[in-house]
């Protein structure tokens, strides 16, 4: 695997280099933009702080960040693979459409708003400890799980779910999550819900080294939407 | 002293102009091109004439040589306080004139042969040339009554309201002589009455005669004070010679490249260029779209070592040139290049858009090197 | 019981009327029915119904139909007029947002109206365009780079990336969704046709539109439907859109019934799904975020593409535009107050914004005084109605404009102002597979080349009048033109002189 040195190196320079590259392993990251904007299949592997925009339109692929991630990653990504040994800003997986985010820390606010899913496109993220406020803010579709490592009281903040109108939320708490929009739906997780997340839960586990039993174990709350349409009665014709 | 512009009101003007250029850089007295100019008086009303000569100064030719019009003897105390302060003046005096019955209303004339002040110019970071456009813009915008009409290096303007014949019998240009001289008559279409109004415009050793009308000038003067420019005179030479010298002297084109963005081809004429030629067209073009000119123009560019005259590319003005030797003539009629020199030849008419360049041998040729080349002769036709 | 009475009456002349049924075939909304009665068969209207489309009106083969204003009246008000009563109705009824389409129709200033032209006399020719050349193409870019040379002295003749266009005028967005496949495909046909873009809005790009990329403006919205690698790389550049002029401030909405099978497939969202755009770009917070998104867009498509950013004309418009010029930005477009949509908020639509023309004016002097004009191109919309609004907002600063409800209204469009229902009886704004089918997109292409060709000859003749033979100096010429009627603070808003100064 080719390995890049990112010192002095700026966001367009590094870009360019990495374009040239189908693996690539990059080392003293500080700070660059936009690192695998738009690739369809490479393999990135990443020491240090990547900046803004990581992974923004990625159409597959895998990157792996052995640090935490900045703001707006995964925007608008299509599809591809994205592990991040350590915590992630605001708005990640932002408008996502496909493929897997996996946050071994706690993830920023906003994260997977607006994530939407399509045909065989499901996109998933998977976060290790706890997210910010407006967790799946619009959510039209896709999985978001929150795993509480640290089993915290509060795992996903306020307004979770709020314009949700599609896909998932499942959190791994022991009380009911609070500060939820009356339009979502609230329950514990059953059977199938359990089933649709070990998968994802297995490979966070395989990632990180964690024990995938004992988060099986644990009680999960579901959160969905009650209409697709949550706006149908807001308007009159004029 | 009501300076054009003041109150935001432009003055279109038709014109007569006329150069003489020798490529061997022997002089040629004011007197010849004073005489030309008596031929094309029906295209001038009195209200402005001038001159610009190249190669007058040979024992200042290392310093700048500033003409300035005052108004009063507050603005010369004004202006030479400033200049005091921001430059070295090795020589002042009035410039020479003589009376003339039909020059009126003459302003204070004065000439300082400058350098910039040494410390000042290491301070500013700028190149010597920015640093003294940049003082000869600020006299011009700021003290009131002073008027700097010419700051170039070895050469001067002359200039006043009156017919041209009488302006260059005013200041005694018989006494002057250079390799280079060009020659303007206005016919405004109001009364301006103001002597820094009349042609040549310069900016450093840069000069544009001109005929005709811009209608892009508007467009062409909004662009260009972007940059540090004023068009304080609302006149199209002001906006012609600020576009000169922002693509010659600050983006660093040669001026048949400089010609190709203010007289550019039209798309069609790009379109069937070669491709070297098309490809440079086409990015001039859209490189600098805010310095395209329409309407009517001939002008004639002078500068230190060359002179360049041009057409609008629809060619809607009138120029013909001569040579004789190695002398290179150009006027808006052919009686005035026959009054110069009866026995010149290869007379030209030259191409809406088509530049005729003439430098002095020696010096670095325009182009120097250069993707467009020069005009071959047909290639800008439409 | 609703205290909403109709707005329009149905006349029919019953000596003209042969009970062929037409009218009722035609109208979606169900206005005309043929009933049987004692005495044969009768047409009735139901007038509650109608929207005053005209679809009736111009498929009436004896030509018996016409539509009316009801002069049913309150009693006469200066203050409450009879919309308003109206819309309390309406609302007391329903406890809904007013949701209005289309552009504002109330009575503020048009100062394109204001504006008067130039044109040449003695001191300078007018050119006649239909025998001297008089160029419209304009490039649309970033501009004045340094000229750098290489080693052989030669100008290296590498320009930021730019859209090339045959006229100064594009079709603005409108989505698949809000506006029918028919209609998208007229547009996209147009511009090829024509040598330059439509703009496939926030909805994504339908498969079969794919081919016609070279011509196809793609947005980025805050909802980022259908965007993706192709998408992107399938335009000739691409537009994030941080705002409209209808509705600025406002997301977007397009309801679950209108997400049928294929718009759901170019939206790249399952069928009956609202698809909500929200209010601002959440990865946008501040200026310097917007930078991002412009890079992020850039890097992921190579630096190939230029990058348009659209926002709605607004109070501190000329600020927000220089922010803009510095984000990276190789186009800026202006939408105006009047600018259309397939449904917003009637308050807000009525309300929010301000005209186009003095948010041009005034960007185009902010960019200028900062020295960033060439930085970006301008590109105005909302509401260019006819040539003279073009050469109008060119002269005051702009390199081309987007238009959009006149484009519809060549389509067919009867500014009924009831996209919202998607019941357009005449196949724009609608996914009813019935109606789609009345806007045959051959011809519709055929019209908006006729409209956009006669504009550029009108363009043309305005242009030889003031002696300008090439667009590029009549942009920001705004000696050419002079107001009349307006106050001092205007003009000098406008940057223009008073007729007679």
């Amino acid at each position: 695997m080719k390995k890049i040195d990112c010192k002095n190196l700026d966001f367009a320079a590094l870009n360019s280099l990495i374009r040239e590259e189908k693996e690539v392993e990059l080392v003293n990251c500080t700070g660059q933009r936009f690192i695998g904007a738009g690739t369809e299949n490479k393999r990135i592997k990443i020491t240090g702080v990547p900046g803004n925009g990581l992974a923004s339109f990625m159409s597959g692929g895998e990157i792996t960040v052995f640090g935490n991630v900045q703001d707006q990653a995964c925007d608008t990504m299509n599809d591809g693979k994205v592990v991040v040994h350590g915590m992630a800003g605001d708005a990640a997986g932002y408008a996502m459409r496909g493929g897997e985010i996996y946050i071994e820390g706690k993830a920023g606010y906003r994260t997977g708003i607006h994530m939407k899913e399509y045909g065989n496109k499901k996109p998933v993220i998977v976060i290790g400890e706890t997210s910010g406020s407006f967790l799946g803010e619009y959510q039209a579709g896709g999985l978001i799980v929150v795993l509480n490592s640290q089993n915290s009281p509060k795992p996903v903040g306020f307004f979770c779910g709020t314009g949700m109108h599609g896909g998932k939320i499942v959190i791994r708490t022991e009380t009911k999550p609070q500060n939820v929009s009356p339009k979502i739906n609230v329950r514990v997780a059953g059977d199938d819900d359990l089933a649709e997340i070990e998968k994802y839960v297995g490979e966070f586990c395989k990632y990180f080294s964690k024990n995938k039993t004992e988060f099986m174990n644990s009680r999960f709350y579901v959160l969905t939407p009650d209409s697709k349409n949550p706006y149908k009665e807001l308007y009159v014709q004029n | 002293m009501n300076t054009e512009g003041e109150r935001g009101n432009r003055i279109p003007s038709g014109c007569a102009i006329a150069g003489v250029f020798s490529e061997t850089g022997e002089n040629i007295s004011g007197a010849i091109i004073t005489d030309a100019m008596r031929t094309m008086r029906e295209r001038s009303n009195g209200l402005g004439g001038g001159f610009a000569g190249y190669g007058i100064y040979p024992q200042y030719k290392d310093y700048y040589a500033f003409h300035v019009f005052y108004a009063d003897k507050e603005a010369k105390k004004a202006c030479e306080d400033y200049l005091d302060e921001k430059f070295e003046i090795i020589n002042l005096s009035k410039i020479p004139v003589r009376k003339n019955p039909r020059i009126t209303d003459e302003p204070l004339i004065w000439r300082y042969f400058v350098m910039p002040d040494h410390n000042l110019l290491r301070d500013s970071q700028l190149d010597e040339r920015e640093y003294v456009a940049r003082r000869v813009i600020k006299i011009n915008n700021e003290i009131k009554g002073a008027y700097v009409f010419s700051s170039g290096k070895n050469m001067g303007c002359f200039k006043g309201v009156g017919y041209p014949e009488d302006i260059g019998d005013y200041y005694r240009l018989e006494e002057y002589a250079g390799y280079g001289w060009t020659a303007h008559g206005r016919y405004p279409t109001n009364t301006p009455g103001w002597w820094g109004g009349a042609h040549p415009f310069s900016l450093l050793d840069l000069t544009v005669v001109h005929n005709g009308e811009i209608s892009s000038y508007d467009a062409n003067r909004r662009f260009i004070e972007m940059f540090g420019y004023k068009c304080t005179l609302l006149t199209d030479t002001e906006v012609i010679t600020y576009a000169l010298d922002f693509l010659v002297r600050k983006k660093g084109l040669t001026m048949s490249e400089a010609a190709a963005v203010i007289a550019a081809p039209f798309w069609t004429t790009i379109e069937h260029m070669p491709d070297e030629r098309r490809v440079v067209c086409d990015y001039l073009r859209k490189e600098f779209p805010g310095l395209l000119m329409t309407g009517p123009f001939s002008i004639l560019v002078g500068w230190n070592g060359g002179m360049m005259a041009l057409n609008d590319r629809l060619k809607l003005r009138s120029m013909v040139t001569a040579k004789s030797g190695a002398r290179t003539y150009f006027a808006s009629e052919e009686c005035a290049i026959r009054r110069m020199d009866e026995n010149a030849g290869g007379l030209l008419a030259p191409r809406g858009g088509e530049p005729v360049i003439v430098t002095l041998k020696g010096e670095k040729s325009d182009p120097p090197i250069t993707n467009l080349n020069c005009f071959a002769e047909g290639d800008i036709d439409l | 019981m609703s205290y909403v009475y109709a707005d329009y009456e149905v006349k029919r002349d019953l000596s003209r009327c042969t009970l062929c049924g037409a009218c009722v075939k035609q109208c979606f909304n169900g206005v005309h029915s043929l009933i049987d009665t004692e005495n044969g068969k009768k047409l009735v209207s139901d007038e509650s119904k109608c929207v005053n489309c005209h679809r009736c009106v111009s498929f009436c083969p004896s030509r018996a139909i016409k539509i009316v204003r009801s002069d049913l009246c309150f009693r006469k008000n200066d203050n409450w007029s009879d919309s308003v009563i109206k819309e309390i109705y309406k609302q007391a009824e329903s406890g809904g947002v007013l949701l209005s389409s289309m552009g504002c129709p109330e009575k503020y200033p048009v100062y394109f109206d204001k504006i008067l032209i130039n044109a040449s006399q003695v001191t300078n020719p007018s050119i006649d365009p239909l025998r001297e050349p008089m160029e419209t193409k304009v490039t649309l870019g970033k501009r004045n780079r340094d000229i750098r040379r290489g080693k052989n002295g030669h100008i290296i003749c590498d320009s930021s990336p730019r859209l090339d266009l045959e006229l100064p005028i594009m079709f603005s967005a409108m989505s698949y969704g809000s506006i029918s496949y028919n209609a998208h495909k007229s547009l996209a046909l147009a511009a090829t046709k024509l040598g330059i873009c439509y703009n496939t809005g926030e909805g994504g790009l339908n498969k079969d539109f794919f081919k016609y990329g070279k011509n196809t403006i793609v947005q980025v919205a805050s909802g980022r439907f259908g965007v993706y690698k192709d998408y992107l790389e399938a335009g000739a550049a691409i537009e994030i859109k941080m705002g409209q002029g209808a509705k600025p401030g406002i997301g977007g909405h397009l309801p679950g019934a209108k997400i049928t099978e294929d718009v759901s497939m170019t939206r790249m969202i399952p069928v009956g799904t609202d698809a909500i755009s929200p209010a601002p770009h959440h990865d946008i917070y501040s200026i310097e975020d917007l930078k991002q998104l412009v890079y992020a867009l850039k890097e992921a498509t190579e630096y190939k593409k230029p990058i348009i950013v659209k926002v709605a004309a607004v109070h501190n418009i000329a600020a927000i535009a220089s922010g803009i010029a510095r984000s990276g930005a190789d186009i800026i477009a202006i939408d105006g107050f009047r600018g259309g949509t397939g449904a917003a908020p009637t308050r807000i639509r009525d309300n929010v914004g301000i005209p186009v023309e003095l948010a041009l004016a005034a960007v185009d002097s902010r960019l200028r005084e900062e020295g960033l004009r060439e930085n970006v191109s301008l590109v105005v919309g909302g509401s260019i109605r006819s040539s003279a609004d073009v050469v109008k907002a060119i002269a005051l600063g702009a390199d081309a404009v987007y238009i959009a409800t006149s484009a519809l209204i060549a389509l067919g469009c009867h500014l009924c102002r009831n996209c919202q229902s998607g019941k357009c009886n005449w196949g724009i704004a609608t996914q009813v597979p019935e109606l789609v089918e009345r806007l045959d997109p051959e011809k519709g292409s055929e019209r908006l080349v006729n409209l956009l060709t006669a504009w550029d000859h009108e363009i043309k003749e305005f242009m030889g009048g003031m002696g300008i033979n090439s667009i590029e100096a009549l942009k920001g010429n705004r000696l050419m033109l002079r107001g009349v009627g307006l106050n001092e603070k205007e003009l000098s808003i406008l940057g223009i002189k008073h007729a007679g100064e």
